[in-house]
């Protein structure tokens, strides 16, 4: 009973030192993020862009925990950069990418790929200004504890979540019976 | 902390992933800048759940991580069927459909 009450306490509102410590956090990870991710679409080297999605991957796990998601920053360790990742990796190993750096992994035209990243951007950009202009996260946001993510799993999104069930069933049987060899 | 902070974040992630999409030419590099795509999704959705307060944006967020899960379990099948066919994983030669 007594873990329990504790469990169950507020955590206080951050004060504005804490704030300026996350927020200074924030910008280093963000910076990562994306200096990593416009690594992993222009590199050379396939193996290469693997490990900068790893870098990728691991500074959205910390922005979930900035954000006060636990479980969905350890989630994403264990099935991201566990599972998905080593799948990818196999995935280069077993279609014979060279070790190394290769030439021949861009179109030519990529300029109209960066014009539409751009312009999506731009949209993006001014419709997220326009709609959120200063909103802030109230500095006494609680985090969201596992068990009550469990919870709501479990009672108001149980459909959904069966729903998922049988798609990654259906996915997985679906994998193996297309990449068998007869 | 802004919301706007996360959510830019998001939007360069995104863009970045669908830059990735469309100028990279070798099938396993266009699934991983489909994983940018849907990281940038999950880090609206946790930030909006932190926002409101509510735990719909965590619970959907793990669902789309599974859901990424067997979108790359299917799509490494198909580019490992579409090596085995053609010794090639180039998207750009992939044209059997092209009128």
């Amino acid at each position: 009973m007594m873990s329990l009450l504790l469990f169950a306490q507020e955590i206080e509102p951050l004060t504005n030192t804490e704030q300026w410590v996350i927020n200074t956090f924030f910008y280093v990870i963000a910076l990562v993020t994306v200096v990593a991710a416009l690594k992993m679409v222009t590199t050379n080297n396939v193996v290469h862009a693997a490990l900068y999605l790893l870098i990728v991957l691991a500074a959205v796990a910390a922005v979930y925990i900035i954000l006060g998601a636990e479980f969905a920053a350890a989630t994403q360790v264990l099935v991201y950069i566990g599972a998905i990742l080593v799948l990818l990796l196999f995935g280069v190993m077993l279609t014979r990418a060279k070790i190394g750096s290769e030439d021949d992994l861009n179109y030519d035209q990529r300029w109209i790929g960066g014009l539409v990243s751009v312009v999506l951007f731009a949209v993006m950009g001014y419709s997220l200004w326009e709609g959120f202009e200063d909103t802030k996260l109230d500095p006494a946001f609680q985090p969201q504890r596992t068990g009550d993510v469990a919870e709501s799993i479990f009672t108001q999104y149980i459909v959904p979540f069966e729903a998922v069930s049988v798609l990654l069933l259906a996915a997985l049987i679906g994998a193996v019976v297309v990449a068998r060899r007869d | 902390m802004y919301l706007n902070q996360f959510l830019f974040l998001s939007a360069v992630l995104f863009c970045i992933g669908v830059y990735g999409v469309l100028t990279r030419k070798n099938g396993v590099l266009v699934l991983m800048s489909i994983e940018l795509i849907l990281n940038a999704v999950n880090i609206n959705l946790v930030a909006f759940g932190a926002f409101n307060a509510d735990l719909g944006g965590q619970v959907f967020a793990l669902f789309i991580i599974a859901v990424a899960a067997a979108e790359v379990g299917v799509g490494l099948a198909i580019v490992l069927l579409i090596y085995r066919n053609r010794r090639s994983i180039d998207v750009t030669e992939a044209d059997l459909m092209k009128g």
